[in-house]
């Protein structure tokens, strides 16, 4: 199959008529071409949008409470309530499969006022009071020092974990923000670590956090046995959006809420939204695939059609070597062989074509910064083979009627055209 | 050699049929120079089309080197085309992309004979037809002599039974034919059966024995005295 002959032949066949040829493998060249640039760029904006979700765990619904809106058991509707810490292990007890419930409660906030204050500087941050889970929820890197554990939770320790952007606007440029005191509300926190977020996760105001223990938390602020919102991860097995329904009727039963009030507990679940965009990303492929496709098909149909010219052009050479002892099958394997040649080398062309714009659309990228919702466009691997494949079939395909269309003719017949 | 029995072949045109060979009986021996003449729509082609297994009958036996040619399957048909036969064309039917060795060497590629090989072997079949010096020459750099010698090298590479030659010299001016004919002589004289149609008279003499078809029958079928083309030459 892969002797010498056969390949100089097939090399002979397609320069015989250079241009024809190049015209011809434009057609695939262009139809793959469009499909890595397609797919690409497909892959481009979902990394783009998958960035916004960062390196939250997408397991994760939010829930908190608000007022009540149907009366029952004799309390009023409009009624409020917070949920207690109680509510945890309630949740941990009567909800199976949940990996991470962090109880959390806030200070500050969007617009909020100057709350911390280091010296002659103050500034507003959001201070979170939180168990040590939180950092497997909400990730972040430790720059210096630690983050929280459980025995400051324990123990109420005043110590506060602040973000890259609260040690700026504190501290001098390389001060050293470790065992310093900063006042939060009036209270002194020491400062036993620094983080830093992906530039992703919540942007300039990610990096403006600072993290206390719960428990410090809600004694300095007089919380009590409130919990602000809870943060919920379930285990990898399980989704959270088939846990949540359970979670919510749990915690009404607990606050006496009326089983069919919906506004009572609210709740943002992150891995429905994480689907939703999963699955319109699957369409974008999807179209991409269909579009590319279908241009190509308009190629194999070009590289078809000069097969069947090149077959009636070498009518009488088909007859010539029949008549010396060819097999049909090895007339037919040439025809075939020729066209996958024709358009693998195109269609490889075309994919290296479709590479470089994209290596030339990441380079541009680099240099310009970040664009919102778009980023690093790629083809995998596997896409690449996949196409190689479709090439291989289509040129198949593509040569298939014109190689029938050869050995068709009776050797005699094709000696007859003069 | 070539025996054939009561052979009968029509062609469909339109609604009526010719009928084109109309019981052809026919025996050829191993080493014969056999021309089969007659004027054209004589179905002298026709025969030498099936007997080169290139189109088939329609009732009667075909009998090659003791084979019966019979309901073939286009490969098989390839097969012995390959093996028993090789064809001289009156249009050359060169290969024009590929050089005068290449054409040679065809029918040794379908026989699977080795690349090296092949060509050693088809540069001996050039050196006979005397072509050795344009070996690496495309068809279009050859004169028509020179062209039909190397159709004669190729259709005697594969070392067939029979040589089967359909007007050999019929695009060629009378010397070149000559040339071509004494060629066709020597490689008889080395014992190979060649079958030859043509309508002149002066190379039909040139053959051993005479078939004389007229309207799809044989009507004279005769040993002559050979004349030898190279005294012409």
């Amino acid at each position: 199959m892969f002797n010498k002959d056969r390949w100089r032949e097939i090399i002979e066949v397609l320069t015989t008529n250079v241009w024809r040829t190049i015209f011809t493998a434009f057609g695939v060249c262009w139809g793959i071409f469009i499909l890595i640039v397609l797919l690409a760029a497909g892959k481009g904006l979902e990394n783009g949008i998958k960035q916004d979700f960062g390196n939250i765990a997408t397991n994760t619904m939010f829930m908190w409470t608000r007022a009540t809106t149907k009366g029952y058991e004799g309390l009023p509707k409009g009624r409020s309530f917070e949920f207690k810490i109680d509510d945890v292990q309630a949740l941990r007890d009567n909800v199976p499969n949940l990996r991470f419930i962090s109880p959390r409660n806030q200070l500050g906030g969007f617009g909020g006022n100057n709350n911390v204050v280091r010296g002659t500087r103050t500034g507003a941050f959001n201070v979170y009071g939180d168990y040590p889970e939180i950092i497997n929820q909400d990730p972040m890197t430790v720059t210096t020092g630690r983050f929280l554990n459980y025995n400051d939770i324990k123990e109420k320790r005043k110590v506060a974990i602040i973000g890259q952007g609260v040690k700026n606007d504190l501290y001098d440029k390389d001060e050293d923000a470790l065992g310093t005191y900063i006042k939060i509300q009036g209270v002194n926190f020491m400062v036993i670590g620094t983080y830093k977020k992906n530039n992703s996760d919540g942007g300039e105001e990610g990096q403006k956090e600072i993290f206390v223990p719960f428990t410090s938390f809600s004694q300095a602020f007089n919380r009590g046995e409130d919990v602000g919102w809870m943060a919920i991860t379930a285990n990898d097995g399980s989704s959270i959006s088939q846990l949540k329904d359970k979670i919510v009727d749990v915690m009404k039963k607990r606050h006496k809420v009326h089983p069919e009030d919906t506004r009572a507990v609210g709740y943002f679940d992150l891995y429905e939204q994480y689907n939703r965009v999963e699955s319109l990303f699957g369409a974008l492929k999807g179209v991409a695939y269909i579009v590319g496709i279908m241009v190509l098909l308009s190629g194999i149909i070009g590289v078809s059609n000069i097969m069947l010219i090149v077959v009636k052009e070498r009518t009488k050479e088909i007859g010539i070597r029949r008549a010396l002892g060819e097999q049909p099958w090895s007339i037919k394997k040439q025809i075939l062989m020729e066209s996958i040649f024709l358009t693998l080398i195109s269609g490889m062309v075309g994919i290296i074509f479709g590479s470089l714009v994209i290596f030339g659309i990441n380079s541009l990228l680099d240099s310009v910064g970040p664009v919102d919702m778009f980023m690093s466009p790629s083809v995998s691997v596997g896409v690449v083979t996949g196409a190689l494949t479709i090439l291989m079939v289509s040129g198949l395909l593509a040569g298939f009627i014109p190689a029938q269309s050869a050995i068709r003719v009776r050797p005699i017949e094709a000696l007859r055209t003069e | 050699m070539i025996e054939i029995k009561d052979l009968h072949k029509s062609y469909k045109m339109g609604s009526n049929s010719l009928h084109v060979l109309k019981g052809i009986n026919f025996k050829v021996e191993e080493g014969e120079l056999v021309a089969i003449m007659g004027s054209s729509g004589s179905g002298k082609s026709t025969l030498l089309n099936i007997l080169g297994m290139l189109d088939g009958a329609d009732s009667g036996e075909y009998t090659l080197d003791g084979v019966p040619i019979k309901n073939l399957s286009e490969t098989k048909a390839a097969q012995y085309r390959n093996k028993f036969l090789g064809f001289i064309f009156q249009s050359f039917n060169l290969i024009n992309y590929k050089s005068a060795l290449e054409n040679v060497a065809l029918p040794l590629y379908y026989q699977k004979v080795p690349r090296k090989e092949r060509q050693e072997k088809a540069m001996q079949y050039l050196e006979r037809v005397g072509l050795k010096p344009w070996a690496g020459h495309l068809p279009s750099e050859l004169s028509g002599g020179q062209k039909q010698r190397v159709a004669i090298a190729r259709a005697m590479a594969a070392e067939p039974k029979v040589l089967l030659a359909d007007e050999p010299t019929g695009a060629l001016d009378s010397k070149t034919s000559y040339e071509v004919m004494d060629l066709i002589q020597k490689i008889n004289d080395d014992g190979n059966t060649i079958l030859v149609v043509t309508h002149e008279e002066d190379i039909a003499h040139m053959c051993k024995r005479i078939v004389h078809l007229k309207d799809g029958v044989i009507v004279e079928d005769k040993k002559v005295e050979q004349v030898r083309a190279g005294q012409y030459v």
